[in-house]
């Protein structure tokens, strides 16, 4: 096995991993903490990488400052998806089968609307950055991956600081575990949920702007991610955004190291075969009790 | 009504439908009856599990798609025997291959039944959800493996040229018509069976409270594997006579992910409680779709099957039948 291979399949792993936390961090938000399970969580970002994608070609403005600028929206969007989640299935209490039906079908028309809308061909940005590469002796760093990986990184330190030193964040926290607790401290579950899934969502819009600068996108590309932030959240133990980050960087060198060596082809089978193991052996995830 | 009547019945509408159909000539009515057929049996193999146990399988895809290689797979060994087995056996396998369609059919339910009981077993033994997204992954993968795997033609896909015409039936489409009539029986009444006996008693405790039927002695894990066999297989026949249909197989074209949407979404709007519901949705939107695909186009026939998805269950949730129910009484069919 060729060392410098190695070397480059290991760092370009870890920033894709990165990467990959940022695109875990709404799940682990709404599946791991609010138990509400967004299957449609890929498809809103790719609806963000398409968002990154008009504003970019129209205007040239970048896509990371564009998907920052969009997080108002996608906090509405998650705001009103959740509103319709609730009246529509949690309080009539038959969320479980319903509602997967429901992500599901909104996975399923998201993807059908971009595809009527975009067609099936690859869209990619441009930025100045991508496509050059810092190198350190016989590592290379693509600043495609470097850039995104950093930003995500970011992202997750301002998540984990917001969910454990602000009210809000504590409560959302709180929410997961005794919601009648929450009421009794006179704060509305519902109200703190919205807020928690409407941040989930606002996530994939950062995440969106990622994906596109890592790689082409078309509409049906999401699929690809669904088996892999589903292991990393079940692997990282549902809902800590910790054990996410460790996951994510996991799965991302595992998945790399794959590629090099195996082919490009093989990778979105390594995703699934962790999280069947995960099921099956350790299902509290790498960090549960 | 009791069994052998109801098994009477589907067969005298099924004779009833082929003689109608061969009756107008056109082998396009055959061909659009067959993507219907097609999805009765996909749509009433997903409610054993989805309705009857309450777990939802979102790779409905990828039983149908182990149904489709499974029978590309047989086909191509059919084709040329000697290139696959040594010397010592080939001329038994001479005296076996090529297959007969309905054996294929057998092959392929076997195959995607034992997917199902893989799967399920690894992830069954946890909340519902994580079955779900395991299913969902499950598709992901096996296209990954068939677009690695040459034998079956990898991502460049595979011809499967059967002849032309076949004794009795005449032409091809006819055959493959029959064949799906013949499934949809088996699936419809096989699902029949299950409500009326006490394993479909045994579903309906774990689709209500898992917790409550788990303590009461029922034994779900047992229950839950017996459902994700079952309707395992079912999609995997139902796949097994696509190659012949579309005489072209690509990953793409059977690993849809359309075939999942629609095999949730009409159970999900036909009513999942009963095994009428499965069937009325897949006409109905089956047809819808046909009509769909030929007049506008057949993107925008996705849209509306995954647009009626999310207004079913938001609004409607227990389905066309459990509507028919509200409006006239019990004096419907249950």
């Amino acid at each position: 096995m060729d060392f410098t291979l190695l070397m480059n399949a290991v760092i370009a792993g870890l920033l894709l991993g990165a990467f990959y936390a940022a695109v875990t961090a709404g799940i682990s938000i709404s599946f791991g903490m609010l138990d509400v399970v967004n299957i449609a969580h890929p498809a809103f970002i790719i609806l963000g990488s398409y968002i990154a994608y008009i504003v970019n070609t129209h205007f040239g403005l970048d896509p990371i400052v564009v998907s920052i600028i969009a997080l108002p929206a996608f906090y509405a969007l998650g705001a009103a998806v959740y509103q319709i989640f609730y009246i529509s299935f949690e309080k009539r209490g038959q969320d479980s089968l319903r509602g997967l039906a429901f992500f599901f079908g909104l996975l399923f028309v998201t993807e059908v609307f971009l595809v009527l809308t975009f067609g099936v061909d690859y869209r990619s940005v441009d930025a100045a950055y991508i496509g050059a590469s810092l190198r350190f002796g016989i590592i290379e760093l693509p600043y495609r991956l470097l850039v995104p990986a950093v930003v995500s990184l970011a992202m997750f330190a301002g998540l984990q600081i917001f969910l454990g030193r602000t009210f809000i964040g504590r409560a959302v926290m709180a929410v997961s575990q005794d919601p009648l607790a929450l009421r009794l401290m006179a704060v509305d579950p519902t109200r703190i949920k919205r807020i928690a899934f409407a941040i989930s969502i606002a996530t994939a819009s950062l995440a969106g702007a990622f994906l596109i600068i890592i790689q082409p996108v078309i509409p049906s590309v999401g699929r690809d991610y669904i088996g892999r932030i589903f292991a990393i959240c079940v692997l990282g133990g549902l809902g800590s955004l910790p054990g996410t980050l460790i996951a994510a960087l996991l799965l991302g060198v595992i998945e790399s190291i794959t590629s090099t060596f195996y082919g490009p082809s093989w990778a979105p089978a390594v995703s699934f075969g962790i999280l069947l193991l995960t099921l099956a052996i350790r299902p509290s995830g790498l960090f549960g009790r | 009504m009791r069994t052998p009547l109801f098994i009477l019945i589907q067969f005298a509408v099924a004779l009833a439908l082929y003689l109608v159909l061969r009756f107008f000539g056109n082998d396009y009515l055959f061909f659009a009856g067959y993507t219907v057929l097609q999805f009765i049996v996909l749509a009433t193999a997903w409610n054993i599990l989805g309705g009857y146990c309450g777990y939802v399988n979102f790779g409905s895809a990828g039983f149908f798609a182990i149904g489709a290689y499974t029978s590309v797979c047989l086909f191509t060994i059919g084709q040329a025997p000697e290139d696959v087995f040594p010397a010592a056996i080939l001329p038994a396998m001479q005296w076996i291959f090529p297959l007969p369609v309905p054996v294929i059919i057998v092959c392929s339910g076997i195959m995607a039944g034992l997917v199902g009981l893989g799967t399920g077993y690894l992830t069954l033994r946890l909340r519902g959800v994580f079955f779900a997204i395991a299913t969902l992954a499950l598709a992901v993968v096996l296209q990954t493996l068939v677009v690695n795997w040459s034998f079956v033609g990898g991502s460049r896909g595979a011809y499967v040229i059967p002849a032309n015409t076949v004794p009795v039936f005449g032409p091809y489409i006819q055959y493959l018509f029959a064949l799906m009539l013949l499934l949809t029986i088996v699936a419809l009444t096989s699902a029949r069976l299950i409500e009326r006996s006490s394993l479909g008693v045994g579903f309906a405790t774990i689709r209500d409270d898992e917790l409550a039927a788990e303590a009461c002695g029922v034994p779900t894990l047992k229950l839950k594997l017996i459902a994700t066999v079952l309707s395992g297989a079912l999609m995997g026949m139902a796949g097994a006579p696509f190659p012949f249909y579309i005489g072209y197989t690509e990953p793409g074209s059977v690993f849809d992910l359309g075939y999942a949407v629609n095999a949730i979404a009409m159970p999900m709007i036909g009513g999942t409680t009963s095994w009428a519901g499965p069937l009325i949705g897949a006409i109905l939107l089956g047809t819808l779709q046909q009509i769909a695909t030929v007049t506008i186009s057949s993107a925008a026939n996705l849209l509306l099957v995954g647009l009626l998805l999310i207004g079913f269950v938001i609004v409607a949730p227990t389905g066309v039948v459990g509507l028919w129910q509200s409006w006239f009484g019990k004096g419907a069919k249950r």
